[in-house]
């Protein structure tokens, strides 16, 4: 504090104040709309205080089913999305640190070639290669299933960058201890570099996840088959269905349930998705 | 790059890189490269016969006003997500670099939205602004304006810029967040002591010593709202009403999956990555200049 000015000290918490009200609204509207029942919900104005009937919706939601799924609820298609940014993370994780790895600890022809390759991935985002993507997909058989859904999104130069930073900042006396113990790479990699990447691996996982939970575009191309729907995708199908006959209640609650497991995944364990942000700003 | 110790070399380097240049050929190089090729031919409507027409696709596309249109629009989409994301949270963390109580509190609630889907944010905005039920145009209603961005282009743009500026504030407050709090404070209490007042100070002294960050950031937001808003136009607007919210990753889409003109949505494919890589060349000089700042 480099002075004490009480009328700016008011207005500081005020905005702050305004800005976490402006952000926040959305979704205190999206709750409030899912402790309603359909009648409430066609009525204009719309309330902004709860209502009875969360329970109710969510069973629904849950397990009834509703117009524009299969009749058979969206529980699967959490679990869909869990899986999917489950995978998502874990082979991001893997594949980058074994190459990084590579990289970093061995001298081997073609090298810094397999390096530049990693980086392209960087600027090829799935957004400006879709239809030779899907096609490739498809060739391959992997419509419509969890490889589909994960592989092709699996390659990540920003992770394999992120560890190779980290393995860089590791002492080299490190491995030459590690030699004179007689440990092999399997060995040095397992006890020492993983251990030594914990939090990193931690932080990146967080960013990973909710990068996995929240893809839409890409699982709307591979899946076909309403049992490989995810909760992402299903918003969208049924904001389409809203045209006609808005069931607010039930969207608005399937939208909350598909933003409360990223959301609380920041909450928990925000410093490290706020370490994995800046470590990954590429 | 390389450890002045390493191991022996062998046939394992090539084990460990295998998996990830096996997915990066498959589904990164190959497709890309198809894209290249795709663009040059022309196939009829049924995927019967294709021909070879050198740059023909392309020049259609510079041909077509609808084309400049969305690339126009792209650019005035990027140009108010990135300008309009960025000053509020510019706003947010030098009021929260000020302020001592609660600023963990303040953090935590203006961090979230990070992790809402691009389609459920379209989702949540969508409820609010709806032209029958919503509670924005009940509101506005009272001001004697009828919202209905299902009719009218410039509100649904509006709409779509607002709902991909509101997501990204996350990212943004936090940068800046860490930009503000490494500005040494001797140099804040300098100019005070010379009589600067807190809104000279900001712009004298803090504004200049965050430009890194703000540059930083203005690649990052014009490339997220290039490339990750798809979610937001497709589940608030779907493109419409009369292609108003249609940028250029929406019409890649629409024209290869929807229009089925695949040597034309490969062309365009092709533009959008020239972009990326613009874009991509131009954030890493700058880290690198950053870096040697430091």
């Amino acid at each position: 504090m480099i002075e004490n000015r009480p009328f700016l000290k008011f207005i500081e918490h005020l905005v702050l104040i305004l800005g976490v009200l402006v952000v926040a609204f959305p979704l205190w509207m999206t709750f409030v709309a899912a402790t309603h029942d359909a009648a409430r919900m066609g009525q204009v104005p719309l309330p902004v205080l709860p209502g009875p009937h969360f329970f109710r919706n969510l069973d629904v939601v849950l397990n009834e089913g509703l117009w524009g799924g299969d009749g058979s609820g969206v529980g699967y298609m959490l679990v869909n999305s869990m899986i999917m940014a489950l995978l998502i993370a874990f082979g991001k994780i893997v594949i980058s640190l074994t190459s990084a790895f590579a990289i970093v600890y061995f001298r081997f022809p073609f090298r810094m070639g397999f390096f530049w390759l990693i980086f392209i991935t960087l600027m090829l985002p799935v957004e400006v290669r879709i239809l030779p993507t899907y096609e490739v997909v498809a060739k391959l058989g992997m419509l419509d299933n969890y490889w589909g859904l994960t592989v092709p999104l699996i390659a990540s130069a920003t992770a394999t960058f992120m560890f190779r930073q980290v393995f860089l900042t590791i002492p080299d006396e490190l491995l030459e201890a590690a030699r004179i113990d007689g440990a092999g790479p399997f060995r040095f990699f397992k006890d020492i570099l993983v251990p030594m990447s914990r939090t990193n691996i931690a932080a990146l996982f967080v960013i990973l996840f909710i990068y996995g939970w929240n893809q839409y575009l890409w699982p709307l191309l591979v899946t076909t088959d309403q049992s490989m729907y995810t909760i992402v995708m299903q918003i969208g199908r049924m904001l389409e269905g809203a045209e006609e006959a808005p069931q607010w209640h039930l969207i608005m609650m399937t939208a909350l349930l598909s933003v409360i497991p990223p959301v609380l995944v920041v909450l928990f364990m925000q410093k490290l998705f706020v370490q994995g942000l800046t470590e990954t700003e590429k | 790059m390389l450890k002045r110790v390493h191991f022996e070399p062998s046939l394992l380097p090539y084990l460990l890189v295998l998996p990830q240049i096996v997915i990066t050929i498959v589904f990164f190089v190959w497709p890309a490269s198809q894209a290249l090729y795709q663009s040059l031919l022309v196939e009829d409507a049924f995927g019967l016969s294709t021909q070879f027409v050198w740059f023909e696709n392309f020049e259609e596309l510079f041909a077509d006003p609808h084309y400049w249109d969305a690339f126009q629009r792209t650019f005035l989409f990027s140009f108010l997500v990135a300008a309009l994301s960025m000053a509020s949270a510019l706003l947010l963390a030098a009021m929260a670099d000020r302020v001592i109580k609660g600023s963990g509190f303040y953090r935590t609630m203006l961090i979230w939205p990070y992790a809402v889907a691009p389609a459920a944010a379209g989702a949540l905005w969508f409820f609010i602004f709806d032209p029958t039920l919503g509670v924005m145009p009940y509101i506005l209603q009272f001001f004697g304006y009828e919202w209905n961005h299902k009719i009218y282009g410039n509100e649904a743009m509006a709409l779509v810029i607002f709902s991909a500026a509101w997501k990204q504030i996350a990212y943004n407050f936090l940068f800046f967040l860490a930009g503000l709090q490494s500005i040494p404070k001797s140099l804040i209490e300098a100019a005070a002591i010379d009589g600067a007042g807190p809104g000279r100070r900001f712009w004298t002294i803090i504004f200049p010593l965050v430009s890194p960050t703000t540059f930083f950031l203005l690649v990052v937001n014009v490339v997220y709202a290039f490339f990750e808003t798809f979610g937001i136009i497709d589940a608030l607007t779907s493109g419409g009403p009369a292609n108003a919210t249609q940028i250029l990753v929406y019409k890649v889409y629409n024209d290869g999956f929807v229009g089925l003109d695949l040597g034309g949505s490969a062309a365009q494919s092709v533009i959008l990555m020239g972009i990326v890589i613009g874009l991509t060349v131009v954030q890493f000089r700058f880290v690198e200049k950053k870096v040697s700042y430091q």
